[in-house]
């Protein structure tokens, strides 16, 4: 019946969706940042633990769709271990990947990552994928405060 | 029902032939705006095509002849509210301005430091914001009164945030999250023996019921065109003439002025005191036949076929397992709220578009209303009177269907 949705909502989206991947709060995160999507009411806390540049660890609270909640927690899975820059330039390509401004845009270079290229589609539903990745950014600049998608 | 066809209906309006991701169109946004009949797309091209110039200016003919058309929406909106007299309406921008110009005008000429305004806890945004920017100005204080569960009114803790400080009530009349159809008459009648001048926000209520501002015997009345069938960009301000003959002027330019100098303005009588500038002439007379054309069929009847509808959908969704209607007010107009487990309201919206089927996901204008109710957004379908219960069906089917794949 939904097989227009099925780049959308793929299996893994589903799974994250269900089961998302470090769901917890973090009592001894060095860095804690609030996002908000206004327009839908997506809100996450993201948390990260820091060693030097590198993010040893990250971890999530919040409750969104089921884009938002599976980008999130593909996002603290595959930034563990990354340091700053390299995050950094991962949320570039992302970025890039979802507003879908390049055509030629290579996906097996993001990897797992490559599940969330269906919004491309859905202009409505970017900024679901992208919140996970603007509150990372904001982290990463250790903004304390709580950043909007607006 | 006398002679209500909803197929003959549906042939007025052509975009309900779209097809939408190779789907026939359900459209269940009216709550946000309406489609359009073929009736209000032809008057705007008529309009621009034989009739247009300027208003009130020119005595060339075209000028003449688009005055005549301007005002005499004007009367019709007038007797489709019944309100006294042509003075009475005040054209605007929509709902949110005709608020707004109340807020600025009445509230800043009478609304004072340690006043109350009185508000409900189910309004929409424009009906709260422009509220705590008078309050921000002057000092007065914002109350608001609760609902209950069902998402109604508590009238008695209303009432009892009566007092003498309480200088203006301004309460919608059918909630656009909700539903809920507000006791407006009660209100109205328990402020009057207060002399507290009461303001409807109509902007749901009035493409669903007959508004007759005589019998409610409100203060104000404000509503949109673009709910009502009509174009986006214009809306009515009523209110009582002696209420608006003493209000100072909204915003100051052509049109609302009799008499310029650089030293003293003397303004225009009513209601062109309040329209400054060139308005939304198309606007204006498109919505005068938005009126025509219900008009024509009866808002009565358009109330009992609503009806009919609401209580099929609400029938329908509360046999969907996990599904919960947010807002079940005993007195409600044709809007069906609702979260699923687990689902959230997006995923709704965008599943439900790939059948064709367009609903509203989200706030709602109305976040007081979701942080009531510990939801962050609803899934909301509204219908209108070109809605059919086959429609109903697809949209229930469709629910089904999304909630088995989430699984």
């Amino acid at each position: 019946m939904f097989d227009d949705l099925r780049d959308l909502y793929q299996e893994v989206i589903f799974d994250h969706n269900r089961n998302p991947r470090n769901f917890r709060v973090m009592d001894n995160a060095d860095r804690k940042v609030e996002g908000f999507n206004p327009l839908c009411g997506d809100r996450l806390t993201l948390f990260l633990k820091m060693n030097g540049d590198v993010i040893e660890e990250a971890s999530f609270q919040g409750s969104g769709c089921a884009i938002s909640t599976a980008s999130v927690s593909l996002m603290t899975e595959i930034i563990q271990g990354k340091t700053e820059a390299e995050a950094k330039q991962l949320f570039k390509k992302f970025h890039e990947m979802t507003t879908g401004k390049d055509e030629h845009f290579n996906l097996e270079a993001i990897g797992k990552l490559a599940v969330l290229a269906g919004v491309r589609e859905y202009p409505a539903r970017v900024k679901c994928a992208t919140l996970a990745w603007h509150t990372l950014d904001a982290a990463l600049k250790n903004e304390q405060q709580s950043i909007s998608t607006e | 029902m006398t002679g209500f066809d909803v197929n003959k209906i549906r042939q007025d309006f052509p975009i309900l032939a779209e097809k939408i991701r190779n789907k026939p169109l359900v459209y269940l946004d009216n709550a946000a705006t309406c489609q359009k009949p073929q009736a209000v797309i032809d008057s705007i091209v008529h309009l621009y095509s034989h009739d247009y110039a300027n208003v009130h200016r020119g005595v060339h003919t075209l000028s003449v002849r688009s005055t005549d058309l301007f005002e005499s929406a004007r009367t019709k909106v007038k007797d489709f509210i019944n309100a006294r007299g042509d003075k009475e309406i005040i054209f605007v921008k929509g709902a949110t301005e005709a608020i707004n110009l109340v807020a600025q005008t009445y509230g800043k000429a009478n609304i004072h430091s340690g006043d109350e305004i009185i508000i409900t806890a189910m309004e929409h945004h424009s009906n709260i914001v422009p509220w705590q920017m008078l309050c921000e100005q002057t000092g007065a204080i914002l109350k608001v009164a609760p609902i209950n569960l069902q998402g109604e009114l508590i009238y008695a803790e209303f009432e009892k945030l009566l007092n003498d400080k309480t200088k203006l009530i301004s309460v919608v009349h059918m909630s656009n999250a909700l539903g809920t159809i507000n006791p407006v008459k009660q209100i109205i009648g328990a402020a009057h023996a207060r002399n507290i001048p009461v303001l409807l926000d109509g902007a749901q209520a009035i493409p669903h019921m007959t508004v007759d501002v005589q019998e409610l015997d409100c203060d104000f009345y404000v509503f949109s065109g673009h709910k009502l069938y009509g174009p986006t960009g214009v809306g009515v301000l009523y209110g009582k003439q002696a209420l608006l003959e003493a209000m100072p002027p909204y915003q100051g330019g052509g049109d609302m002025i009799r008499k310029v100098t650089f030293t003293e303005t003397e303004y225009n009588t009513l209601p062109y005191k309040f329209e400054a500038g060139t308005p939304d002439i198309a606007g204006v007379v498109a919505l005068g036949a938005a009126i025509d054309y219900l008009t024509a069929i009866g808002m009565e009847n358009i109330a009992a076929y609503e009806a009919e509808l609401l209580a099929y959908a609400t029938e329908k969704a509360l046999a969907i397992k996990g599904l919960r209607i947010i807002g079940e007010a005993q007195h409600k107009g044709a809007i069906l709220s609702f979260v699923l487990d687990k689902i959230h309201p997006h995923d709704i919206g965008t599943m439900l578009d790939s059948l064709g089927i367009a609903i509203r996901a989200g706030h709602h204008c109305a976040m007081p209303v979701m942080d009531f109710y510990q939801v962050p957004a609803t899934a909301r379908a509204s219908f209108a009177m070109y809605n059919t219960k086959t429609e109903i069906d697809v949209l229930m089917n469709g629910i089904t269907s999304l909630i088995e794949v989430f699984g």
